[in-house]
C-alpha cells in the first residue's frame, strides 16, 4: 500500500515537472510572437504590404519589393535544391550503401553543419565574383545550398522508413526498380518529405547572412534574375541597425509580416496534407 | 492434374554469400494445379520460391544456378528480362501490402498503371476482383483507401493486384498465416478456383493446410528437396523417412 | 518406433491405444480357449464365467473407439499415425465380433451339457488351438509392425477351413448313422463353425496390420499378398 502512494506521489511529480518544462521552453517562443504581434501591427498596413520603401521621415513606404524578392528567391532556391535534395536522398536510401553513397552522406553531413553566412561567402565566391555584380541567382544559389543538406539527409531517412514489403510488392508485379522508386516509395513518403521540404523552404526564407553579399539588396521592384534584389530578412536587418525610429517601426512591422508569411505556408501546406492523408488514409 | 508441365525446375542452387540456401532441386509443377512446399524453418522454401520469379537475385550477395523453365523456356537464359518475367510469374506475400496511398481500385489496377496499360481500367479492376472474392463487399466504395480493409480483405485485394497483370503461375508465400481462420479459409477456396486458371505454388507451414489445398506436396528440409509427390500419399504414406518424421511431428 | 513425437502427451495417447488393443485381443484370446475347453471338459461353470467376461471386452471397444475419435479430432494425425488410429478404428470391430464368437461357443457348450457326450473332440480342439494361434500371430504382427508375420496368418487360414471341413463331414456321417445323436453332432457343427469364422476374423486384423505397416490395401482378392 505505501509502494502504491510513493509511485503515485512519484508520478504525479514528473507530470508537474515535465508540464514546468514545456512552459519553459514554449514561454520564450509564445513571448517572442507576442513581442513581435505587438510591436509590429502598428505599422501594418495594406500599403505596407505593397509599396517600395521610403527615405527616412517620408511617412508610408512598404516592403512589397522585398516580400516578392523573398518569394522569388526562395522560388529559384527551390527550382534547384529540391530535385537536388530530394534526389540525393532518394539516392542515398535506394543505393547509397557503397563507398560513394558514404562520401555523399558524408558530404551533406558536413555541409549542414556549415554555419549560413560561410555558405554565402561561397556562393559570392562563385557566383557573384564570376558575373560581377550582386543577383537574383546568387542568393538563389546560396539558399538552394544550405536546403540541399537536410532535405538530402531528412528524404533518405524518410525513403528507408517505407517497408521493404511495398518495394516487393512492387517489383512482384513487374515494375522497373527505378519506376518503383519514384512512383511507389517516393509517394509512399510524399507526406513526409512535404513537410521537409516546408521546412527547408521556412528556412531558407528566413535567413540573412547569406543573402547580404549575394542578392545584396534593392530599394526598387526587381524581377531580372541577374540583378540585386530585395529581401525581407535583408531589410529588416538594414531597417534595424538604422539609428532611425521610423525604421525601427518598419523593422517589426516587416519582421511581423515575415512570420505571417512563413507561418501561413506552414498552415496551407499542413491543410494540403491532411487532405491528401484523409484521402490516402483514415 | 497429369497434363503438361508448367514449371520445371532443374538441379537449381542458391546461395546468400558463402551461405548454401538451396542444393540440387529439381522438380516439376503441372499446369492448372496447387503445389505446397512444406518444411521446417530455415529449409529454404522461402527462398525457392523467390528464385522462380528471380526475386532472390535482389537481395545483395544473392546468387543462383541452374534452370527454372516456364512452357520450356529458361527463365535464367542471358537476355531474359526479370522485370517482364515477373508479370508472367506473380507474387502474394506473407503480410498484405496494399500500396497505402493508393484506393482499392488504384491499388488492384496499380501494376497495370505503372507499366504504361492504356486501356479501360475498371473492366480489369471489377474482373480481378470477382476472381479474388472481393467485389461483392467493395464494389461500393472502390473509392476507399486500401489501409481501411481487414486483414484477410487486404490479403484478396493483393491477390486481385497480382491477378490484373495476368500471370500465368502464382507464388504464394504463405498468404495466410497472418490471417485468422475465417479469413485462411476464404484465401483457400479462392485458391480452388484460381487454379483452373492460374498455376500456384504455395509455400506453407502449416501442413494442415498443405493438405487442404495442394495436388502436390514438396517436402524441402536443410535446403534439399527430400520427396516429392501426390498431396495424398505425402500425408497417408509417404517414401522417405524423413518426410514420415516432419508430417507425423517428430520434428519441426 | 524410431523417433518420438515432439508433443510426448501424443506419443503417450497412441501408447494407452496399443495397450488397450493388446489388452482387448488378450482377454478374447484366453475367452476361445476357454471356451472351447468348457465343450471338451463339460464344464458350464466356466461356460458362464466366459459369457460374462464378454462384457469387459464390450467395454474395451466403446474405449478404444473413443480413444481413437479424439486421436483423429485433437491431433490431425499424419502418414503412419494415421494408418495405426485407422487401423485401430477396423481392428476393434472385429476383435469385438471375435469375443461375440467366443461367447456362441460357450453357448453350444452349454447346450451339450444337457445331453450325454457324444466322443472324442480332437479335431475340434485343434480347430481351436488354430484359431487361437491365428489371433496370437496377428496381435504379435501389429506390435511388432511384422507385415511378412501378418502375411503369415493370412495364408495360414487354408489350414483352419480345411480342419473345418473335416470336422464338418465327419459330424455329417454321424448323423446320417445315429439320428439318435443329430441334436449334439448339430451343436458341435455349430461351435466348429464359430471357431472357423473366428479363424476369418483373425485374416481381417492381419490384413489391416500389411496396411498399416506397408500403406497398400491388401483386402481384396484380386490383391491379395503384396508383391
Amino acid at each position: 500500500m505505501k509502494a502504491l502512494v510513493l509511485r503515485r506521489a512519484v508520478n504525479v511529480a514528473v507530470t508537474v515537472a515535465c508540464g514546468a518544462m514545456v512552459v519553459f521552453a514554449v514561454a520564450p517562443l509564445g513571448s517572442l510572437l507576442w513581442l513581435v504581434v505587438s510591436k509590429g501591427v502598428a505599422g501594418l498596413s495594406l500599403s505596407f504590404f505593397t509599396a517600395l520603401p521610403t527615405p527616412v521621415g517620408e511617412p508610408g513606404g512598404g516592403v512589397g519589393n522585398a516580400i516578392l524578392g523573398t518569394a522569388m528567391l526562395v522560388g529559384l532556391a527551390c527550382l534547384v535544391g529540391l530535385p537536388l535534395g530530394i534526389g540525393a536522398g532518394v539516392f542515398l536510401a535506394e543505393r547509397g550503401d557503397g563507398p560513394f553513397g558514404r562520401a555523399v552522406r558524408f558530404t551533406a553531413e558536413v555541409f549542414s553543419g556549415v554555419p549560413s553566412i560561410v555558405i554565402g561567402i561561397v556562393a559570392y565566391g562563385i557566383v557573384v565574383v564570376a558575373m560581377r555584380r550582386f543577383s537574383m541567382i546568387a542568393g538563389a544559389l546560396a539558399l538552394a545550398l544550405l536546403m540541399v543538406p537536410t532535405l538530402a539527409r531528412s528524404t533518405e531517412e524518410l525513403v528507408r522508413l517505407v517497408p521493404g514489403t511495398l518495394r516487393e510488392a512492387s517489383l512482384a508485379l513487374g515494375v522497373p526498380a527505378w519506376k518503383t522508386s519514384l512512383r511507389v516509395v517516393l509517394r509512399t513518403a510524399a507526406g513526409g518529405i512535404l513537410t521537409a521540404v516546408l521546412l527547408a523552404i521556412a528556412r531558407a526564407a528566413g535567413e540573412t547572412a547569406p543573402l547580404l553579399f549575394t542578392s545584396l539588396n534593392n530599394q526598387y521592384w526587381n524581377v531580372r534574375p541577374d540583378q540585386p534584389t530585395a529581401s525581407l530578412t535583408v531589410q529588416i536587418f538594414n531597417y534595424a541597425i538604422s539609428p532611425y525610429e521610423d525604421w525601427h517601426q518598419k523593422a517589426w512591422s516587416a519582421a511581423l509580416v515575415l512570420l505571417l508569411l512563413v507561418g501561413s505556408l506552414n498552415l496551407l501546406a499542413r491543410l494540403a496534407l491532411r487532405r491528401s492523408a484523409a484521402g490516402g488514409r483514415a | 492434374m497429369n497434363g503438361p508441365i508448367k514449371l520445371r525446375v532443374e538441379r537449381l542452387q542458391a546461395r546468400f554469400g558463402d551461405h548454401h540456401v538451396l542444393r540440387d532441386v529439381t522438380l516439376e509443377v503441372p499446369a492448372s494445379s496447387v503445389m505446397a512446399v512444406i518444411g521446417p524453418s530455415g529449409c529454404g522454401k522461402s527462398t525457392f520460391l523467390r528464385c522462380l520469379n528471380r526475386m532472390h537475385e535482389l537481395v545483395p550477395g544473392a546468387s543462383s544456378e541452374g534452370g527454372v523453365y516456364l512452357d520450356g523456356e529458361d527463365l535464367y537464359r542471358r537476355g531474359v528480362d526479370p522485370v517482364l518475367l515477373r508479370r508472367r510469374v506473380g507474387m502474394v506475400f506473407q503480410r498484405p501490402n496494399p500500396f497505402p496511398t493508393m484506393s482499392i481500385r488504384d491499388n488492384v489496377a496499380a501494376g497495370l498503371k505503372l507499366n504504361g496499360f492504356r486501356g479501360r481500367l475498371d473492366d480489369v479492376v471489377e474482373r480481378c476482383l470477382r476472381q479474388a472474392a472481393l467485389w461483392d463487399e467493395v464494389k461500393d466504395r472502390l473509392r476507399a483507401p486500401a489501409t481501411s480493409l481487414s486483414g484477410g480483405q487486404q490479403q484478396r485485394l493483393c491477390i486481385a493486384r497480382a491477378l490484373a497483370v495476368e500471370p500465368e503461375v502464382l507464388l504464394m508465400d504463405e498468404p495466410a498465416s497472418a490471417l485468422d481462420p475465417v479469413a485462411t479459409a476464404k484465401i483457400e477456396e479462392l485458391m480452388h478456383e484460381l487454379k483452373e486458371r492460374y498455376t500456384i505454388v504455395i509455400v506453407t507451414h502449416n501442413m494442415q493446410q498443405a493438405a487442404r489445398v495442394s495436388d502436390r506436396t514438396a517436402f524441402f528440409y536443410m535446403g534439399e528437396l527430400v520427396e516429392a509427390g501426390a498431396t495424398e500419399k505425402i500425408f497417408t504414406n509417404p517414401t522417405e523417412q524423413r518426410t514420415e518424421d516432419y508430417v507425423t511431428g517428430k520434428f519441426g | 518406433m524410431t523417433t518420438a513425437h515432439t508433443d510426448k502427451a501424443y506419443d503417450r495417447e497412441l501408447q494407452e491405444l496399443r495397450d488397450k488393443l493388446l489388452a482387448m485381443g488378450g482377454k478374447i484370446e484366453a475367452a476361445i480357449a476357454g471356451s472351447v475347453r468348457s465343450i471338451t471338459e463339460r464344464d458350464p461353470e466356466l461356460a458362464r464365467r466366459i459369457k460374462s467376461a464378454d462384457a469387459e471386452v464390450n467395454r474395451l471397444e466403446v474405449e478404444i473407439d473413443d480413444a481413437c475419435r479424439r486421436l483423429l479430432a485433437l491431433r490431425q494425425p499424419a502418414a503412419s499415425d494415421l494408418r495405426f488410429i485407422t487401423t485401430a478404428l477396423k481392428i476393434v470391430t472385429d476383435l469385438e465380433r471375435m469375443g461375440d464368437l467366443a461367447v456362441n461357443v460357450a453357448d453350444r457348450a452349454l447346450d451339450l451339457h444337457q445331453a450325454p457326450p457324444l466322443g472324442p473332440l480332437h479335431d475340434l480342439t485343434s480347430l481351436a488351438e488354430a484359431a487361437e494361434a491365428q489371433l496370437a500371430k496377428a496381435l504379435d504382427a501389429f506390435v511388432q509392425r511384422d507385415a511378412a508375420r501378418a502375411e503369415e496368418v493370412i495364408r495360414g487360414d487354408e489350414l483352419l477351413d480345411a480342419l473345418y471341413l473335416k470336422i464338418f463331414n465327419e459330424l455329417l456321417a454321424l448323423m446320417m448313422e445315429d439320428s439318435r445323436a443329430i441334436r449334439r453332432a448339430t451343436a458341435l457343427m455349430f461351435a466348429a463353425k464359430h471357431l472357423e469364422r473366428f479363424g476369418d476374423h483373425a485374416i481381417n486384423v492381419a490384413e489391416m496390420v500389411v496396411y498399416m505397416v506397408r500403406g497398400t490395401d491388401v483386402r481384396h482378392p484380386r490383391s491379395r499378398l503384396a508383391p
